[in-house]
């Protein structure tokens, strides 16, 4: 731009960039300011073991949230993974007889696999994610029920085993699941902000005519996506089935939702093309202090823990909406 | 000078149109070759066949030499054939560094994307186009010029031996069409082969080495352009002859409106927004086509939007016929009778997968129904009615809208809003990137409706379409009026001489 005809739009105005920040931020100083008004109001919240509580209870949906932030971005949505969830549970439990390996390995291998079908389907025939995978909701859900004939079938991870250990033992007073979540969420952010991979993702959710003009292997891209969300859903399900000591088959419904509404309140656009874990791990954590609170209460059915988060998801999608069109006008 | 790049004999056919019919071009190494042609004469399929978009159906693309299958456009950019599109095809969220440098990151340890050194060879980069910006910032915080040469260093930066450009000048400043020209320069001193696509005569002059017109997929002409005059280029393009392009001019305007009289039916008052506007007031009158003149960013498109409703304003009135619209919004000026055809069709206009008739009928509908009912036989004599004034071109009105020429799908769009009987038309940029015989087209519907006593008002960056489709010109400079422009002073040096405003010549 010439500096003798400053066009308006050369610079971004302060409400620009303030509007940035809080898509950014916005989660964590929701989460912060809970957390501080919890403390104050509930003594039992601050203690370490509710902290500790809080922790674990977060870790299973925050694996799931990952993978799902990595679909949203990329302009997908993943509704399997709740049913993968819990497929990879039973899978987990059934194969820990055998020993850690196999029981992380199975559901590894069976979840990624559904999610592979999914991104296949997704990126070659063009068909719309939500049907898609709304088909590897049902289809897992269908597959879990036939192992178990229909939950009859229990299977019990061996105690003592080192799968058991895996979600049962701690380390300074948190569960290894934390850890493990704490992990992949590390490597996932280096794999979004440093990879190229990552780097693609964004411009595929941004614009998908704008990034295969650009050379970018747009199909692999999304195949990547949906192998991954499969894998986190299933990871998640065998720390939890370890966690529980066993493969659970009513696990896992309508948890697809709640980690949608965990990426969405952490300022990732359902449309895609922008995002962070950072905002994912603050929605999950927001979710999970939610929930603590209303247990807290007590007096308080623990069925409304359902309004206060939807009623959350509202106020966060109507303020991204608002800052999105504060930074669009020009 | 050798060729790097060919199309022997290539044919391509999409259901129901041969839109390539065994044509043959050659880009040398070294030289700016314009393609000319109107709207599907198949300039952006060939473009596309280039590029990996689509493949031929017949004959053959030989690339340094040797025949090559292009599969998709990742194939095509390795082999060095880059291309910048018409409209901007990056992402506008991911910042300037990211859309430079996507999918070709420089990397450092474990293969993880060096930020630092991506932001630094970034800036060095875009310097060398004299764009001086904050490359961690995203893209949509620069205006469209800029965003255009980040396309175009992109393109350039692969390594390119061929540059593809479609129509890169639609959304420049005369000074960024300098930069470009630059360094197209520049390219083509390296020896690079240019394929320059536009519909601006002036530009393919002044850049252009050889020139191949393409006419219903066919190469009509192809040699050097300096042997070839405006008008006989412009023949070649239509398939009409020179003296009939020579008696009607290169533009469909007839000279002035004398209907142009009485009450202004549109009084802009004030309309102020910060950094956009500040206290646009003018006046339009039945009869007249109104200009509005400026650079780009002077607040032309803003201005327009603002009557409109489109952009909110901190300040502002709008009065249609006499009754001032107390609130500023699309469905109060529809309800006004002011309608707007907007600068960016793609995005703000056509709804691409919707039919012809569905386009059209759009706006029109609460008329056309009755208690939420559409009735069907209405909406057919309203579309029918209309492609036959418009002279739109589609298979049937059932045909989408996508699958029309660039001219056609303005026409539908001027249909949507002309169905609505409005008293006040706003056209932004009518002829963007549309053919010239579509142009001539509307460039006359223009008149004929103005004849006919509709006030319009017309933004164009095309200074000749300006100044010869306006009785009146109303020139903008950062959001302000500065200077109104009628009768002799129409011209296209005192309108130069305004647009400039601050005593700065343009170049």
């Amino acid at each position: 731009m010439a500096d003798t005809h400053p066009a308006p739009t050369a610079t971004p105005g302060r409400t620009e960039r303030a509007a940035a920040l809080v898509q950014r931020h916005g989660a964590l100083a929701v989460l912060l300011l809970g957390a501080a008004v919890a403390t104050g109001a509930f003594p039992s919240f601050g203690t370490l073991d509710n902290t500790h509580n809080i922790a674990i209870q977060s870790s299973f949906l925050a694996i799931v949230a990952l993978g799902m932030t990595f679909v949203i971005i990329s302009g997908g949505i993943d509704l399997s993974v709740g049913s993968v969830f819990a497929l990879g549970g039973v899978l987990a439990a059934y194969a820990s007889r055998w020993g850690l390996l196999p029981a992380l390995l199975l559901p590894l291998a069976v979840c990624g696999l559904i999610g592979a079908v999914n991104g296949v389907l997704v990126a070659r025939t063009r068909m719309p994610a939500f049907i898609v995978t709304l088909a590897g909701l049902l289809g897992a859900r269908g597959l879990l029920l036939a192992i178990t004939h229909e939950g009859s079938d229990t299977f019990l991870v061996p105690k003592g085993s080192a799968f058991a250990t895996l979600g049962q033992g701690t380390l300074v007073g948190f569960g290894y699941p934390v850890y493990i979540a704490l992990a992949v969420f590390g490597l996932g952010g280096l794999v979004l902000r440093r990879t190229r991979t990552g780097q693609s993702l964004f411009a595929v959710g941004g614009s998908e005519d704008a990034a295969s003009l650009m050379g970018l292997p747009v199909a692999r891209i999304k195949i990547t996506v949906y192998l991954l969300s499969g894998l986190l859903a299933g990871l998640a399900g065998a720390l939890n089935a370890a966690r529980l000591s066993s493969g659970v088959t009513i696990l896992g419904v309508g948890l697809e939702l709640d980690a949608i509404a965990a990426v969405v309140i952490g300022g990732t656009l359902l449309v895609g093309g922008a995002g962070t874990l950072s905002g994912t791990l603050c929605g999950v954590l927001l979710l999970g202090v939610i929930q603590n609170v209303i247990n807290q209460i007590g007096s308080l059915n623990s069925s409304y823990q359902s309004v206060v988060s939807g009623a959350f998801l509202i106020v966060v999608v109507v303020a991204q909406t608002y800052l999105g069109r504060t930074q669009r006008i020009r | 000078m050798s060729p790097i790049a060919e199309l022997v004999g290539v044919s391509k056919r999409f259901p129901g149109v041969l839109a390539l019919d065994n044509v043959s071009i050659t880009l040398a190494r070294g030289e700016v070759h314009a393609l000319v042609g109107e709207n599907g004469a198949g300039k952006s399929t060939l473009i596309k066949l280039l590029t990996g978009v689509y493949t031929p159906d017949a004959g053959e693309i030989r690339y340094a030499g040797r025949p090559v299958s292009f599969r998709r456009p990742l194939d095509a950019q390795a082999a060095g054939i880059s291309t910048i599109y018409q409209e901007v095809n990056l992402l506008p969220r991911m910042s300037v560094a990211s859309n430079l440098y996507l999918g070709r990151e420089p990397r450092g340890r474990f293969g993880l994307i060096d930020h630092r050194r991506m932001y630094a060879d970034a800036a060095a980069l875009l310097s060398q186009y004299g764009i001086d910006v904050d490359v961690r910032a995203p893209l949509q915080s620069l205006g469209l010029g800029a965003q255009q040469m980040v396309a175009l260093a992109r393109a350039v930066s692969v390594d390119a031996r061929v540059v593809i450009m479609d129509e890169p000048t639609s959304s420049l400043e005369p000074r960024e069409v300098d930069t470009l020209f630059r360094v197209v320069r520049d390219l083509r001193g390296q020896g690079v082969a240019i394929m320059y696509v536009s519909h601006r005569l002036d530009e393919l002059y002044r850049i252009c080495d050889r020139v191949t017109v393409l006419r219903d997929g066919r190469v009509v002409h192809t040699g050097p352009l300096a042997e070839l005059d405006r008008l006989r280029l412009v023949s070649l393009m239509l398939g009409r002859d020179v003296a009939e392009v020579r008696r009607h001019g290169l533009t469909r305007f007839s000279e002035s409106h004398t209907a142009a009289a009485g009450e202004p039916v549109l009084r802009v008052r004030d309309l102020t927004r910060r950094h956009v506007l500040s206290g646009v007031s003018f006046d339009v009158r039945p009869g007249e086509v109104t200009g509005l003149g400026g650079l780009l960013g002077s607040g032309r498109s803003e201005t327009a939007k603002a009557i409109v409703g489109a952009l909110p304003v901190e300040r502002g009135e709008v009065t249609v016929a006499g009754r001032r619209l107390r609130r500023l919004s699309p469905a109060a000026a529809i309800r006004a009778g002011i309608s707007l055809l907007p600068e960016d069709r793609k995005a703000e206009g056509i709804i691409p997968e919707l039919s012809v008739r569905e386009n059209i009928v759009l706006a029109a509908m609460p008329r056309l129904s009755r208690v939420g009912v559409v009735s069907r036989a209405q909406q057919d004599r309203v579309v029918d009615l209309f492609m036959k004034r418009l002279r739109i071109k589609a298979a049937s009105p059932d045909q989408k809208v996508s699958e029309l020429s660039g001219g056609n799908q303005q026409k539908v769009l001027l249909a949507r809003w002309l169905c609505l009987n409005p008293k006040v038309l706003l056209l932004d940029e009518p002829t963007r990137g549309i053919d010239v015989g579509a142009k001539a087209e509307v460039q006359q519907l223009i008149d004929d409706l103005a004849q006919e006593g509709l006030a319009v008002v017309l933004i164009s960056s095309d200074l000749e379409e300006l100044v010869e489709g306006a009785d009146r010109i109303v020139v903008l400079h950062a959001g302000a009026v500065v200077d109104e422009l009628a009768g002799d002073d129409v011209s296209e040096s005192h309108l130069m001489a305004a647009v400039a405003h601050d005593g700065e010549a343009p170049e």
